[in-house]
């Protein structure tokens, strides 16, 4: 039995979590709430209050051709950052693990991309990518028109999924090494004596005892993906060429804040914020059961 | 069948060298055990066999081949950890065949052995089972059992049964000896536990701090401890030492009490420390022991207190009274005396005197 401090004053118990409650609403249940009246109100033309429409809005997002390429847009998006995210984190993990000269050096280096803002990183990756100086501009000096992120679109979302994976290695790294320091060093010792390499060991030993750890990224890496993006696309691309990088969170952007929409900007948002919450409750309910040893 | 040479073997951790120049030879086929305090430097020294820690200076050969810079699997030895090791995600047969799979074996062939092995350990009920769903002594036959399938050369332990119920713990410890006589391998097993170390060795080696205090069969190392160190850890309860000084060349004095020895031929006045073992003090009146407690253990009780100053032991045939006694008298008999020298701690053994003294003596 879990034993807990129990207020008999339920004044003062409120008194203390007012503050806290106070936060909460202001910036997150009342932007929220406002949101849900933007998506199911449409404004008239030439002002008034709010007429409401039902899922009008709703309707009009589901028609729209547009959107639908967004979301298939950041699916690939969030599928292709996490995996390059994870997979490089988990190489880093990987080696920092087994401590090798200068890993402690290594160590705080690779967690530092994730304290840059995201808008910062845009503005390095623009920097480094751009098609004129630099690297490429070597490369396109070599071979004409190779590299151009302003026109050929497939490069300038995978420009924007690299920044998004290089932000967000530093944390996964973090974790995985977490994962990778807890395994029993004992066992990876047995594994050596069985006569397993070093990347045996890694493979069969070392992995699978993260699962856990992996499943956890994905899930928040995904979720960073769909809204942490925006800074780096706002930076890098505003969402072209062509809306090759128009992902639903900077649809969001345009619609309402662009085009001054702002009941169909609300309703796409209410329906991220619905495939965020499913992600979630999947994590909670499946994941953080399923995977585990002991 | 492998001889391991240990010639001139440290340890260091950056400036702190936890084993100081150990040399030994373990037979072929030997069941060697390596006896010491906890932190002595035991587990590192059978890691250094095993591979998993670097030697910082001299050799250790297997086969006659030294293995210094060999990786773990190619030193043909297989280790059964404290904690056991197993692989949690794995089940009982992938622990056991793991080795095998690393090799390359075929997945029947595989199969095959594994059932082998599991069958000579009674685990073949368990083979599907994950080692979290398995008790103590289960999960510690896997890891016999992962140690076993390759058939190596050379098998360590490092505290095998230390995990384990005392009953347990007597019967695993019989089945890791008949496993030793069966396979024919070099086993070399790692314990604080003197008990476990009598009943398995061939041959015990005494660890302290680091060095090799003795080496030798358990009735030598029991019989004739080679230092103070190894008088004081062999034994349940240790022998007791006692300080003294040499007043006659078969004579010595602790406190006020003069006391015959074998024949030492040390020089009057200089200080030795006597041992003499519980079990061989004699019941005969001489001197007094000043009770402080008494241990009953059934079949004999252990009477503590102090003598001369210097805390005893004396050991008793069972007794139906409980009650404490102030004094109890007895006497040691000379053939039972163990010297030792006070200032090196090493073994003084008696001059024969049936033989003639060297000339120079
Ligand atoms: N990685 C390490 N770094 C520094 N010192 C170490 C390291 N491993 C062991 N030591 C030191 O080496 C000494 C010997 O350790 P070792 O583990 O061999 O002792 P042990 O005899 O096996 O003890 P126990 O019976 O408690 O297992 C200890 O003093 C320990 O503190
Ligand atoms: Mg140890």
């Amino acid at each position: 039995m879990e034993k807990r401090v129990t207020f008999s004053n339920y004044w003062l118990a409120g008194l203390f979590i007012a503050p806290q409650l106070f936060l909460v609403f202001t910036f997150f249940y009342w932007p929220t709430g406002q949101a849900l009246y933007w998506s199911l109100t449409l404004e008239p033309p030439f002002g008034g209050g709010n007429q409401f429409v039902g899922l009008q809005n709703f309707m009009a997002v589901f028609g729209d051709a547009h959107y639908w390429d967004s979301v298939i847009r950041s699916l690939v998006f969030a599928l292709g950052t996490t995996a390059i995210s994870v997979g490089f984190a988990t190489v880093l993990a990987l080696f920092a693990d087994r401590g090798l000269f200068g890993h402690s050096i290594f160590k705080f280096a690779y967690f530092l991309p994730y304290a840059v803002p995201a808008a910062a990183v845009g503005l390095a990756f623009r920097f480094t990518f751009t098609p004129d100086a630099g690297i490429f501009g070597a490369v396109n000096h070599i071979i004409p028109g190779l590299w151009d992120p302003s026109r050929n679109g497939g490069q300038a979302l995978f420009m924007i999924m690299l920044g998004q994976a290089w932000k967000m290695a530093g944390y996964n790294f973090v974790f995985l090494l977490a994962g990778l320091q807890s395994v029993p060093r004992s066992m990876i010792e047995a594994a050596a004596m069985d006569g397993a390499g070093v990347f045996r060991r890694m493979r069969d030993m070392q992995m699978p005892m993260i699962t856990p750890t992996f499943f956890f990224l994905f899930v928040i890496n995904i979720t960073d993906s769909f809204v942490d993006s925006f800074g780096m696309i706002d930076v890098m691309t505003r969402g072209g060429p062509s809306r090759a990088t128009e992902l639903m969170v900077y649809k969001i952007y345009l619609d309402g804040f662009e085009a001054k929409d702002y009941s169909l900007a609300a309703a796409q948002s209410m329906l991220l914020m619905l495939l965020i919450m499913v992600m979630t409750i999947f994590q909670f309910r499946y994941v953080e059961r399923r995977v585990h040893y002991n | 069948m492998s001889e391991i040479s240990i010639r001139g073997v440290m340890k260091s951790y950056g400036r702190n060298t936890v084993i100081h120049g150990v040399d030994l030879t373990i037979a072929a086929g030997a069941f060697a055990v390596i006896l010491g305090p906890s932190g002595c430097g035991k587990s590192t020294l059978l890691r250094m066999i095993a591979g998993l820690e670097k030697i910082s200076k001299g050799d250790i050969a297997i086969d006659g081949k030294v293995v210094n810079k060999l990786e773990p699997r190619e030193r043909g030895c297989a280790m059964v950890f404290q904690n056991y090791a197993l692989y949690p995600h794995m089940t009982v047969a992938d622990n056991i065949g793991y080795a095998l799979k690393v090799a390359g074996v075929s997945k029947d062939e595989r199969a095959k052995r594994v059932n082998e092995v599991a069958k000579s350990l009674a685990l073949t009920d368990y083979l599907g089972r994950k080692p979290s769903e398995l008790s103590g002594g289960q999960r510690q036959r896997v890891a016999m059992g992962r140690a076993m399938i390759r058939q190596p050369k050379v098998f360590l332990y490092d505290e095998p049964l230390s995990n384990l119920d005392a009953k347990l713990r007597v019967q695993m410890r019989a089945e890791i000896r008949k496993l030793h006589n069966q396979l024919g391998a070099t086993s070399v097993f790692v314990t604080h536990d003197q008990v476990e170390a009598m009943t398995l060795a061939d041959q015990i080696i005494v660890m302290n701090a680091g060095r090799v205090e003795q080496v030798g069969t358990p009735s030598e190392v029991y019989r004739k401890p080679a230092t103070r160190f190894v008088a004081s850890f062999i034994g349940a309860p240790p022998m007791n030492l006692l300080e003294a000084k040499v007043t006659g060349r078969t004579e010595v004095a602790i406190g006020s009490r003069h006391l015959m020895t074998p024949h030492h031929g040390l020089a009057n006045g200089q200080s030795l420390i006597v041992g003499v073992r519980p079990e061989d003090v004699s019941s005969i009146s001489g001197e007094t022991l000043n009770v402080s407690f008494v241990e009953e253990l059934g079949a004999q009780r252990f009477v503590h207190g102090t003598f001369e100053g210097q805390d005893f032991v004396v050991q008793q045939p069972p007794s139906d009274s409980s009650d404490k006694p102030a004094t109890v008298v007895f006497s040691i008999r000379p053939e039972t005396i163990h010297l030792f020298d006070a200032a090196s701690g090493l073994r003084i053994e008696p001059v024969s005197v049936t033989a003639p003294a060297p000339a120079f003596a």
